[in-house]
């Protein structure tokens, strides 16, 4: 039985974890895990995983969790997490790069088919409603 | 005004909203303008905002449509005798895209020159100097709510109204005109129109914005917890400046209802709306055949309307 211990900054999920920091733009062990922006996020109540722990998350490079996750979807960058932040780390944009990592790598995986709407319900919508969901929903 | 004489002339991008649903908001904006001696000229071949502002760090693809409109800009400032390297808009989420876009390629050169570089058949070069105004902004800082005062013709006595901001009017903190938690200013333009702004809890909570394509029943709650706030205030009606929230806010009371018997349904105007009643415009510039919730009942019972 091997009896070393070995102690090394590489451990599982760390390329995501790097993926992440770069396309957020944030330094994701800057938060002490306060809540603020969850207490504040209007969309908190129809999330599976909250805002909070989503850092914590993305930290621990928990991928398959966090690219699965329904809360990624529900954010729709209001920015009230960004203000508070007291460690001022832009969590939406955190989501973001989790979306953009769900949406890209070569397959389709749209979050939202427009066209399975009915037509009643695409003939009222404006078109900013539209266009906005297609830019955060669709790849 | 900055020019008491001369009516000025202000470059205006309305978006794809105002051109659609929002007519509403539209005829408003350039009617009470023209009441306020501003000529507003709204910019040839503008194009879309791009709506929602990309927040992850590979984004310059993203801010070409947003910038192509400050080459909009620049043309029409070239060709009209004074008019500002400036635009207004009235539409909140323009607003944000446009100024958002227009602060990030200031602050990076090297993405100016590759969006630059991908809009090479354009004549005009763009480089950082054009201002993105919001109307409010405007009416504030360059016309004066008390010169507005001046020109209300149709005080809005005891109507009481509750200013929704939303989003996309105070953050981020770089493009918000006014406090970002507790903004005034359109309280301020409420109180110039002769009417009482009225205080609630939910001025800045996001409405749900684009959830409303595919999930109303999020929307639905959203507008139960946001009109219910401003009806426990006893308002008459609540005002916007986005096209979206109006949406949300106006035409999902209907859901709102379906999930809280106990709803209160209440008109949504754009600021611009109020401003241009209080100004006495006609039907025409008002166009409250648009909105979902009828306002009449509730301005006549304040004497107005």
């Amino acid at each position: 039985m091997d009896t070393t211990l070995r102690i090394t900054s590489a451990r599982a999920g760390s390329d995501f974890v790097a993926r992440i920091e770069k396309a957020s733009g944030q330094k994701l062990l800057a938060c002490y895990q306060c809540g603020k922006c969850s207490a504040g996020c209007p969309m908190a109540a129809h999330m599976d995983v909250l805002p909070n722990q989503i850092i914590r998350m993305a930290q621990l490079g928990m991928k398959k969790q966090l690219l699965a996750a329904r809360s990624i979807w529900m954010c729709v960058s209001c920015l009230t997490c960004n203000s508070r932040c007291p460690k001022d780390i832009n969590i939406a944009e955190v989501i973001e790069a989790l979306r953009k990592a769900a949406l890209g790598g070569g397959e389709r995986n749209d979050n939202l088919h427009i066209m399975e709407l009915s037509s009643e319900a695409r003939s009222v919508l404006p078109p900013i409603a539209t266009i906005s969901a297609m830019r955060k929903l669709t790849s | 005004m900055e020019n008491e004489n001369k009516p000025m002339k202000l470059a205006y991008y309305p978006g794809c909203t105002l051109k659609n649903q929002a007519t509403n908001f539209d005829v408003s904006t350039v009617s009470s303008m023209a009441k306020l001696d501003v000529e507003v000229e709204e910019l040839n071949n503008w194009n879309c905002c791009g709506t929602v502002h990309a927040l992850d760090s590979d984004n310059v693809m993203n801010r070409v449509a947003p910038i192509t409109n400050m080459i909009r800009v620049k043309e029409a400032q070239a060709r009209t005798e004074g008019m500002a390297s400036e635009f207004m808009t009235s539409c909140a989420m323009c607003y944000n895209t446009l100024k958002r876009a227009n602060i990030d390629v200031k602050k990076r050169a090297d993405a100016l020159e590759t969006i630059n570089d991908f809009l090479s058949l354009e004549k005009t070069k763009y480089e950082g100097d054009v201002e993105v105004l919001h109307l409010l902004e405007y009416l504030r800082d360059r016309v004066g709510f008390d010169k507005l005062a001046e020109r209300v013709t149709k005080p809005l006595k005891g109507l009481r109204v509750a200013c929704y901001y939303g989003c996309l009017l105070v953050r981020p903190k770089e493009v918000a005109f006014d406090d970002v938690e507790n903004p005034m200013v359109m309280e301020n333009l409420v109180r110039a129109l002769g009417a009482t702004p009225v205080e609630f809890s939910h001025k800045t909570e996001c409405c749900g914005a684009y959830q409303t394509v595919d999930k109303p029943d999020v929307i639905a709650e959203r507008t139960d917890k946001i009109m219910g706030s401003a009806h426990e205030e006893q308002a008459d009606l609540v005002v916007v400046s986005c096209p979206l929230c109006a949406f949300n806010l106006d035409y999902r009371q209907d859901d709102a209802k379906r999930l809280n018997p106990d709803f209160h349904n209440m008109p949504v105007l754009y600021f611009t709306q109020l401003m241009a009643l209080a100004f006495g415009c006609d039907e025409s510039a008002l166009r409250f055949d648009l909105q979902h919730i009828d306002p009449l009942p509730a301005l006549a019972a304040r004497g107005l309307g």
